[in-house]
């Protein structure tokens, strides 16, 4: 018995380097030629991915949808580029993934000319130039960031409040009260986990609503009274938000009432919920525009193929067709139907109504940050991390971090970006 | 003396139900409806089997793919490592040579590095030697992950085998190879075993390394990794028994064989 | 000359394999300027290396308390040990992605561990909490001493088997207690195996990260989380190459000393 199941055993593991003879065997779901490999880092939840690869088999060339992670998304780029030997024909992912490799992108002006009809909004294009001057991704899908409720909290409302117009004064006091009210039990989460895009809510949001900038008044005043606010606002904040990577779960499972997040993010809670927009500040109404593109890498293996591809994506069916089950908005003039389905529905509305607030302080990614982009989000987040959990003096750490990020933007030597006034070189006043 | 044997017996019991219930807990996870993990508290006990989660997770495109080329990976890996490994801990525990201790100090020190620093030089060089995207490269990443640890682990066994029974069958006129053969490796056997068993496991969860060197020829876990992260907690679940699964069958299958090894401690 | 060609496979091999890959990034890294500095400003600098301090300390002697435990458990014999040994050595072949998968559906906020609370009329906990790193510290060690005890186990199992029961037996003879002869006859004969599962095991959890991070994000972090955090979250190669650095001299300076001091 022993000398059997140890020979076989033997005889299996000389057999197992002949198994691998080919290589390996492909995971992508496409074998052979004919096909070109789209490599992106959205729509990386389980269901997402299939569904979009549904929609990809509408693609007049096969495509193998190739979902990884944002970190070896930009590894593999990297590598497959500087060595010259590229499998990926075309790579998408939000802007500011995108953005670290503007030299490894080609130029897609010519593409971006047959696609006039698309009517892509000219801030998107502008953005797509990452900073130079042609084109270098062309405009995939947007999104925003919104506040979803759920309608049981709605009666801790602070009495005058309209949740479709909520201050962020008027949100502390619901937190505040609907806490108290709960039990002791926080209602408001906020995406604070390592993959959490908490960042974007005090660059997008919070800091622009209250200091009408994001860069140039990163130590002001104005921006000390908003980290203090944060932390009041962060008091009544559920605790367990540090390990939300997204609230849509902690949502639908009750643990928290109301939450900003990503849509994307949002839309798959069922239950009792509605969208409303972010809240206004004394400087008006911060909000930030999320954009994914679709580049060609250098190099890239059947570029025609690639480009037709990039054409199919921004055909009116297939944008309508991805807000419909992956709640990406349309980057294009493709127009949206007014009878979405609910969740969908609600969060474009919501969307909308921050475009449209009087006071609406739009900010867009970062510009040109290229791969320093990580790091200066990351500044974002060590303020939070030091002035709401560890507790420090608001100004020290202002003045501290505002050293950190001088130092970054001092290297880069760029303009700033929305809201900040475009002028002279970006830094921290 | 029978109170004795209680003692042991219960400690013993302890210790399985500490590795066992975390394995039955996402087990039951993994087998609930989405439905049925968002309630509070949590079911204990399986009244609510759903395999909803778990079929959608598995039907994901390349999971049986990925399954296949951790397999050969895996097993190319215990075979490459074992055929540079072995002679090098026969050597480190056979002789005296100059430079002994700073071989094993380097041997650690490349298990001590994190393998993201390696990537990107790696995938370029293997980018040009046409073995990325191929499960040899990652053949190869694994094998230089699982060599110091057979190195130092066979060499370990090695050296508890006493060399005077190995010399005398040379006396007997055995070569240094039939002897090696006939009366070293028998003995060593159950330490090679348990050395090929941690690199098999080694090379199966491995998942930075493989990521960053395939593309379309993915590892299994490799596979699994972003899918994993931004999942719904059912779906994450669902993927940590997708992946402990294996690791209750290969262990199943190297048990028997382990236990036969080690016939007189263990029976 | 013999041994030189037994040695030099392995040679090449991890030259061309790891010498080279780590020199051109190590110079690549090191191209830029004022690295170090970054990197022990950074806030969670200081805190990821107490951490993975204080979770290595606090670890390994638990471990190897339990593994040896385990062994000499297995060596008496019980029943059911071969259903015991299954169950013991499962952890192994779990990957620390997997592990850090199945303990967070026990310690999340509405996990099986407050599910079990509730029932029993305990208010539940928020174990994995930021408020409550002690309890945070205490998940992730119990999860690392479920996943990572198997390797040393199945190590001192296949070191007992060189020490031979004569020996146990005849001390034994000689009216010699249970303690003396773990402590006089066993332990040392198993030293060879325990100094190989020490400096392992101390390497391999100074690697460790995707349990903590699995149940804690990056509210418990740990020095070579960090690694992966700077070189793909804010793609900055050199500090996470720095870090990499202080890993890697940690590991070197533990394992010497792990050499040192159990040299006969």
């Amino acid at each position: 018995m022993t000398k059997v199941s140890r020979r076989a055993l033997l005889t299996g593991l000389a057999a197992a380097p002949l198994l691998s003879a080919c290589g390996g065997v492909s995971t992508t779901g496409t074998s052979g030629s004919g096909g070109v490999t789209l490599m992106s880092n959205q729509f990386s939840p389980v269901e997402e991915k299939q569904r979009f690869e549904q929609i990809l088999k509408k693609a007049p060339v096969p495509v193998a949808f190739n979902q990884v992670e944002t970190g070896i998304f930009a590894s593999t780029l990297q590598t497959q580029v500087e060595a010259g030997k590229v499998q990926i024909s075309v790579a998408g992912a939000l802007h500011g993934d995108l953005a670290p490799h503007k030299d490894r992108l080609t130029d897609l002006d010519d593409l971006l000319g047959t696609l006039g009809d698309r009517g892509f909004p000219a801030e998107l294009t502008d953005l797509a130039k990452l900073g130079g001057g042609t084109t270098k991704y062309i405009p995939w899908m947007q999104a925003s960031y919104v506040l979803a409720v759920n309608k049981k909290a709605l009666e801790w409302l602070p009495s005058g409040a309209d949740v479709q117009k909520l201050t962020y004064d008027q949100l502390l006091a619901w937190a505040t009260a609907g806490k108290a009210g709960n039990g002791g039990k926080p209602i408001l989460g906020i995406p604070a986990g390592v993959k959490g895009l908490y960042h974007r809510f005090f660059q997008g949001f919070l800091l622009p609503s209250f200091t009408g900038g994001q860069i140039t008044t990163f130590r002001s005043a104005e921006a000390v009274t908003a980290w203090e606010y944060m932390k009041e606002l962060w008091a009544q904040t559920a605790r367990a938000s540090t390990n939300y990577d997204n609230l849509q779960e902690p949502l639908q499972r009750g643990e928290v009432m109301v939450g900003f997040d990503h849509v994307a993010r949002l839309v798959g809670a069922t239950g009792d919920f509605i969208m409303v927009p972010a809240p206004t500040g004394p400087k008006g109404l911060g909000y930030m525009l999320v954009l994914a593109g679709l580049g060609i890498p250098k190099g890239a293996p059947d570029p025609d193929k690639a480009k037709q591809v990039i054409t199919a994506l921004t055909t009116p069916d297939v944008q309508l067709e991805v807000l419909k089950q992956n709640a990406f908005f349309p980057v294009t003039n493709a127009k949206v139907p007014a009878d979405l389905p609910g969740a969908v529905g609600q969060a474009s509305s919501a969307i909308g109504k921050q475009r449209q607030a009087p006071k609406g302080i739009l900010s867009l990614p970062p510009v040109g940050l290229g791969a320093r982009d990580g790091e200066v989000g990351q500044i974002f987040k060590n303020c939070f991390k030091e002035i709401c959990l560890d507790g420090k003096p608001v100004e020290q750490v202002l003045d501290a971090q505002a050293g950190e990020l001088n130092k970054i933007l001092a290297e880069l030597k760029i303009p700033c970006w929305q809201p900040d006034p475009a002028g002279a070189e970006c830094k921290a006043l | 003396m029978t109170g004795r044997r209680w003692v042991i017996q219960l400690l013993c019991v302890l210790v399985s139900l500490f590795m066992a219930v975390p394995i039955y807990l996402i087990t039951l996870a993994a087998l609930s409806s989405r439905e049925s993990l968002d309630r509070f508290p949590l079911p204990l006990l399986p009244t609510s089997l759903s395999g909803e989660t778990m079929t959608t997770f598995l039907r994901s495109t390349g999971v049986v793919g990925g399954l296949i080329n951790s397999i050969t990976i895996g097993l190319s890996t215990v075979v490459l490592s074992l055929a540079i490994g072995l002679p090098a801990g026969y050597a480190l525990a056979r002789y005296a040579f100059r430079g002994k201790d700073a071989y094993q100090i380097g041997l650690l020190l490349t298990r001590a590095l994190p393998i993201v620093v390696l990537s990107v030089p790696l995938g370029r060089t293997f980018l040009d030697l046409g073995l990325y995207d191929t499960t040899y490269g990652v053949t190869l990443l694994h094998t230089a992950l699982a060599l110091p640890t057979t190195i130092l682990i066979t060499s370990a066994i090695f050296l508890g085998v006493p060399p005077e029974q190995e010399e005398a069958a040379m006396i007997f006129g055995a070569s240094p190879l039939v002897a090696f053969v006939r009366v070293v490796l028998p003995q060593a056997l159950p330490g090679i075993a348990a050395s090929a068993l941690f690199t098999f496991v080694l090379s199966w969860n491995e998942v930075l390394g493989a990521s960053i060197l395939t593309l379309g020829r993915r590892t299994l876990p490799a596979q699994l990794l972003a899918t994993l992260a931004d999942s719904p907690l059912a779906f994450r679940f669902a993927g940590g028994l997708a992946l402990v699964l294996p690791a209750l069958i290969f262990i199943a299958i190297v048990r028997r064989y382990l236990l036969n090894m080690w016939g007189t401690t263990l029976r | 000359m013999r041994k030189l060609w037994l040695i030099l496979p392995s040679i090449v091999f991890m030259t061309a394999l790891f010498a080279w890959p780590l020199v051109s990034g190590v110079l690549q890294a090191f191209s830029g300027s004022g690295t170090f500095r970054r990197m022990v400003d950074d806030p969670y600098f200081w805190e990821a290396a107490r951490n993975t301090a204080l979770l290595i300390v606090a670890l390994i002697p638990l471990q190897f308390a339990l593994a040896v435990t385990m062994a000499l458990l297995m060596r008496e014999k019980p029943r059911f040990a071969g259903l015991h040994f299954y169950l013991w050595v499962v952890p192994l072949a779990i990957s620390d992605l997997a592990a850090g998968l199945v303990w967070l559906s026990i310690f999340t906020d509405r996990g099986y561990l407050n599910s079990i609370l509730e029932k029993a009329g305990v208010e539940s906990y928020a174990w994995l909490s930021v408020e409550n790193p002690s309890t945070m510290f205490l998940a992730v060690l119990i999860a690392e001493l479920w996943r990572a005890t198997a390797l040393v186990f199945v190590i001192v199992v296949a070191g007992l088997q060189n020490v031979p029961r004569e020996y146990d037996e005849a001390a034994a003879v000689f009216g010699a207690t249970y303690w003396q002869r773990l402590r006089h006859v066993i332990l040392p004969q198993l030293k060879p195996s325990l100094q190989v599962a020490l400096i392992l095991r101390t390497i391999l959890a100074l690697e460790a990260f995707a349990v903590a991070q699995a149940l804690t994000g990056r509210s418990f972090p740990l020095l070579v989380g960090e690694t992966y955090q700077w070189y793909y979250t804010l793609q900055n190669p050199n500090v996470a190459t720095a870090i990499a650095l202080v890993v890697l001299t940690l590991s070197i300076v533990a394992s010497i000393g792990y050499l040192r001091l159990m040299r006969p």
